[in-house]
């Protein structure tokens, strides 16, 4: 194979330049602390109770939003590789549509059936679970509703993938085999369509927790996350070292929960 | 019991799709209403949004800037990536898996934090220029799409073909050139039609970017928002999923988009 290696340089230098270069200049503006102590910035980020409530209320939103979507998100998989043709194509259309759209989009949609007049309001009426329209818009329940909704086909997505390819006939094998329903999907679906859920999962804890357009328009300023107090930091409290700090803290937990899913996943290929 | 499972999973899909189409629903709906309070179910159906929307140049200007921005740097990446993922996929290169994971990370790394990333690089360098900013970082964003659909391509190929061409006369330039980049072409046009759907879409890295003198149109859209919105936003967001379902129609019609691996 007489391919040449220079093939691949004009991206490698791009993507050098242009991407691992700002990164690493926003890790070095994280270590410039002003009064010259190298973990200046972290020193004050996590000896803060301000910032450690901005980091617990981002963990607790990350996770919840993510469980959520992996309890809401495995059954319909599953229930989504046996519909039939029809049902199967209108599921992927649920999946792939909300895709395409851009999050502002969605979120204003959100901002609609959320209000007290909104649809979500008629709905609880109508079922009895209230007597007058609620406040959801602007409050905790709303802003997990709307992010879970956004980030449910990233998680759904993986799952099916995974779901779609495993062979039927082992599960025929095993009710040749006398193991009922319940069964063969512990032994068998469970395992199989494991490697879906972690990928899944890294992903949306990832989008979840760098989320910044969702919380900005379904709470505003009630509930403080990292990605908007970073946002403050570079735009509107010119604290770009503070920032830098908060930004660097964001991304050592997202890629962490990422290598720790992945590393969970491949354990579980391997045994 | 397997039954009373299966009833059960449909009536949880049929929950789920509703949910999951709710707000695209809603916004669809609500760009036809007549009224300014966002009424829906909506009764009576009305253009008023739509003719409003068309005299408002800012978001005209904006969509240009957005189209402008994504042609620009899908073309770019197109050309960095397809040299790259042939190297990579020959492994022509030491690291060859390291560099494929460095061209596809942008894509699993918090939008908002590379953002910033971006603005402090560009305000270390001086470059004040915010179309040229865009430019560079949405290349960083699309590269991912289509180097992922390419290596994908390329895993199929069958590379023997190229060794024959040579052993019947050509040049291995030539080689490429006829052989192998004719059976990569549905996955440039794949990769580029999601490359372009990002860059178009993306506020999370451009949010830092923008100035006066360029402002893509979900930036655009993101101020209306935040300064008190009335269902224009809700044409303007009708729009663009007519022309993201078209694009990606016309994506499918020319390579099927069923090829592509969604995992």
């Amino acid at each position: 194979m007489a391919a040449a290696g220079w093939l691949a340089l004009p991206a490698a230098a791009w993507a050098t330049i242009c991407f691992l270069l700002p990164l690493a200049i926003l890790f070095a503006t994280s270590f410039q602390s002003g009064d010259g102590a190298p973990f200046g910035v972290f020193a004050r980020i996590f000896g803060d109770s301000y910032y450690r409530d901005v980091i617990a209320n981002t963990v607790v939103y990350a996770s919840v939003v993510t469980f959520a979507c992996l309890a809401i998100g495995y059954p319909f998989a599953l229930a989504l590789v046996r519909l039939p043709g029809w049902l199967q194509a209108l599921g992927m259309i649920a999946i792939l549509l909300p895709l395409t759209a851009s999050a502002i989009v969605k979120t204003f949609g959100w901002t609609i059936l959320l209000r007290t007049t909104g649809l979500v309001n008629k709905l609880l009426m109508a079922i009895g679970a209230i007597d007058a329209p609620i406040r959801i818009l602007f409050t905790l329940p709303g802003l997990y509703l709307g992010t879970i909704n956004m980030l449910l086909p990233f998680m759904i997505l993986p799952i099916f993938a995974v779901m779609r390819r495993i062979d039927p006939t082992l599960l025929d094998a095993a009710a040749t085999l006398r193991s009922g329903p319940v069964d063969r999907f512990l032994r068998v679906t469970l395992p199989l369509s494991l490697p879906g859920a972690f990928a899944g999962f890294s992903i949306v804890f990832s989008l979840a927790s760098s989320a910044y357009v969702i919380p900005t328009l379904l709470i505003g300023e009630r509930h403080k996350v990292l990605s908007k107090v970073i946002a403050h930091n570079f735009l509107v409290a010119n604290d770009p070292a503070l920032g830098a700090g908060l930004a660097v803290v964001l991304l050592i937990f997202c890629t962490s929960m990422i290598a720790l899913a992945a590393r969970f996943g491949r354990a579980r290929k391997e045994s | 019991m397997a039954r009373v499972f299966i009833v059960l999973g449909r009536f949880w899909a049929l929950l789920v799709i509703v949910f999951l189409l709710a707000p695209i629903f809603v916004t669809v709906a609500v760009s036809f209403s007549p009224s300014a309070v966002f009424d829906f179910p909506v009764d009576r159906l009305s253009t008023r949004w739509y003719e409003r929307l068309s005299r408002q140049s800012s978001f005209w200007e904006a969509l240009g800037t957005s189209a402008w921005i994504a042609s620009v740097s899908t073309l770019l990446a197109v050309a960095l990536a397809t040299p790259a993922a042939i190297a990579i996929a020959t492994r022509a290169i030491p690291g060859a898996r390291t560099l494929a994971g460095l061209l596809t990370s942008p894509l699993m790394m918090p939008g908002l934090v590379v953002g910033i990333a971006f603005l402090q690089a560009f305000r270390a360098v001086g470059l004040r220029d915010a179309q040229t900013c865009l430019v560079i970082a949405h290349v960083i964003i699309t590269l991912p799409y289509i180097v992922r659909t390419l290596l994908a391509s390329l895993h199929l190929f069958d590379f023997s073909l190229i060794d024959a061409a040579r052993t019947l006369g050509s040049t291995w330039p030539g080689a490429v050139a006829k052989v192998l980049l004719p059976a990569l072409f549905p996955a440039v046009v794949t990769g580029s039609a999601f490359a372009f759907l990002a860059s178009f879409d993306n506020y999370s890295i451009s949010l830092f970017l923008v100035d006066v003198t360029a402002r893509t149109l979900p930036i655009q859209v993101l101020n209306y928002l935040e300064t008190g919105a009335d269902p224009t936003i809700a044409a303007i967001s009708t729009i663009l999923l007519c022309f993201t379902v078209l694009a990606l129609l016309l994506a499918d019609r020319i390579v099927g988009v069923r090829r592509l691996d969604l995992g």
